[in-house]
């Protein structure tokens, strides 16, 4: 816990060094703000009173054991469950149902099994009602961007579980939207798929200029890629800590991993969680 | 796809040689061969008797079908959607599909008289049941992320329901369909057989009282191949419609 302070307060303050008007600055922009939000699942309370800011073009992370939260807090700032309190807002508008500022990616890939590659990737537009012609070159577009370049009239069944991955990510790409929300998207893939998934999502970051909300139970996953890191503890759900890993962002994919404040950061948040896991 | 064409062949050529030799054998006299069925089955075919009968068996059994395809989709997804609707409509299909449903055809008669009404009402008790709770549990099961991304992608809840619940239900809905549809063959039958004799079941009846045995088991004949035949399309259709379901799920 002492630790975990110190890492946190020297990557802040060499954020604040580099960044005066960070989120942490005075003018502070958000793309997502969820406030006092609490969920009660019958007599199970899910979160309590939970509120975090997701800092614009950012990619913040929720972490946690298993069991505290994560997903529903997703689901509630993706507009698909409704808070029992509370409001998030999306761009300084209240949330109250699934909106075309926000996509989402799931874990199990939520791919439509009778449907080709284009036209699943298609699909967010389809519901959109985007003719036909218009929507499938927007979506050839993705594909070719996270490489699944003449995969086009495959179906989900033929590929892989990392391509069948990449093809929700290019689904929640073409719609466009500011914030895309990711269910633990990499944890049904294999470890290598997943090194190389992390690795784009940087690049990913970097380019798109987009909000992303990661939630992940993986610890050095979400060191890896994150902006910020936000800690949930269960039962019922909070935000036991924000850390805000900075220093290490430029030093390239191939050194990241064994640089010393990532390590630092990843035993500091195991420290805290470690007494959560049974 | 010519080593299943090839199988296919070899079952049929095992199957109708299996017949021709327990008819020479013969099993049983009211039990004629394969050459000699054949050749009945030629020979109504040629004077029209077989078209004549199939113009009054058909009537029935396309409209019953019709009925229990249609409607038996509709109302099976209506239970599958709404808790309320299980609850009314549920307990009729499983007394239905349980009924013994020959001994019913007297008070379907006295209902309905003896025309093509109950006629149609016995091939739609016999195929509907299936059809409906078929659709109903497969609609029921639709995986929660596909309808979850249905919601986050925008789509409105006719969206939902005709471009992902419905294609994604649609494997146990079709198998529902062939399920119901051979039930719906047996059920014309079987009305031609307990009604009033007509067309297919008029021709069984007459042959078996004249012991033209070869002509009745043409008949059947005729019938089981056109319901096998009539699958086969709606298998073909479905593999039109719905190409990635037919190797399973993305899950999987």
């Amino acid at each position: 816990m002492q630790e975990t302070t110190v890492a946190m307060s020297r990557t802040e303050s060499a954020r604040r060094d580099a960044d005066p008007s960070g989120p942490q600055g005075a003018a502070v922009d958000n793309a997502v703000s969820v406030r006092c939000v609490s969920k009660t699942f019958g007599s199970v309370e899910a979160l309590k009173n939970l509120s975090l800011d997701f800092p614009r073009g950012e990619l913040t992370s929720l972490l946690g054991p298993s069991g505290c939260g994560k997903t529903t807090l997703l689901k509630i700032i993706a507009g698909l469950l409704e808070p029992s309190s509370g409001r998030v807002e999306v761009g300084g508008e209240a949330v109250t149902g699934p909106g075309p500022d926000r996509a989402f990616v799931f874990q199990d890939f939520a791919l439509l099994p009778w449907a080709s590659v284009l036209r699943n990737v298609a699909f967010g537009l389809e519901l959109r009602g985007m003719a036909k012609s218009e929507r499938e070159a927007i979506a050839e577009k993705h594909i070719c961007e996270v490489g699944l370049a003449g995969f086009e009239h495959s179906y989900p069944h033929q590929l892989s579980g990392g391509m069948r991955q990449r093809v929700g990510l290019a689904r929640a790409l073409a719609v466009d939207a500011d914030v895309l929300l990711m269910d633990e998207p990499f944890s049904a893939v294999d470890e290598q798929t997943r090194r190389k998934f992390q690795e784009d999502l940087l690049d990913l970051v970097r380019n798109e200029r987009k909000t992303f909300i990661f939630v992940t139970h993986s610890i050095e996953e979400a060191v890896y890629v994150s902006d910020q890191i936000a800690i949930l503890l269960p039962r019922p759900s909070r935000v036991s800590e924000i850390i805000r890993p900075s220093g290490f962002r430029d030093k390239g994919a191939d050194n990241l991993r064994r640089d010393p404040e990532y390590l630092d950061i990843v035993d500091s948040i195991w420290a805290s969680l470690r007494s959560y896991v049974e | 796809m010519n080593r299943s064409l090839l199988l296919k062949l070899l079952s049929a050529a095992i199957v109708f040689g299996a017949w021709e030799i327990a008819g020479r054998v013969p099993v049983s006299y009211a039990f004629p061969t394969f050459l000699d069925s054949m050749t009945a089955l030629f020979a109504m075919s040629i004077d029209g008797t077989l078209l004549r009968a199939y113009g009054e068996t058909l009537r029935p059994l396309v409209a019953g079908i019709a009925i229990s395809a249609l409607l038996g989709i509709v109302i099976g997804l209506w239970i599958g959607l709404s808790e309320f609707c299980d609850w009314l409509f549920s307990p009729i299909f499983i007394v239905m599909q349980a009924a013994p449903l020959a001994a019913l055809i007297p008070l379907l008669v006295m209902a309905y008289g003896i025309g093509l009404t109950s006629k149609v009402f016995v091939v739609c008790i016999m195929a509907m049941p299936v059809i409906v709770l078929n659709t109903a549990s497969a609609v029921r099961n639709t995986p929660s992320s596909l309808k979850e991304m249905g919601r986050s992608f925008l789509g409105s809840d006719f969206d939902i329901v005709t471009r992902i619940i419905l294609p994604s239900a649609s494997p146990i809905i079709f198998s529902g369909l062939r399920l119901g549809i051979s039930a719906g063959f047996i059920g014309a039958i079987l009305a031609e057989l307990k009604i009033t004799p007509t067309g297919v079941g008029d021709i069984i009846t007459y042959s078996r009282s004249i012991a033209d045995y070869p002509s009745m088991y043409a008949a059947i004949f005729s019938i089981i191949l056109l319901a096998v035949l009539f699958l086969n399309l709606l298998e073909r259709l479905e593999g039109q419609l719905f190409a990635g379901n037919n190797r399973g799920y993305v899950s999987d």
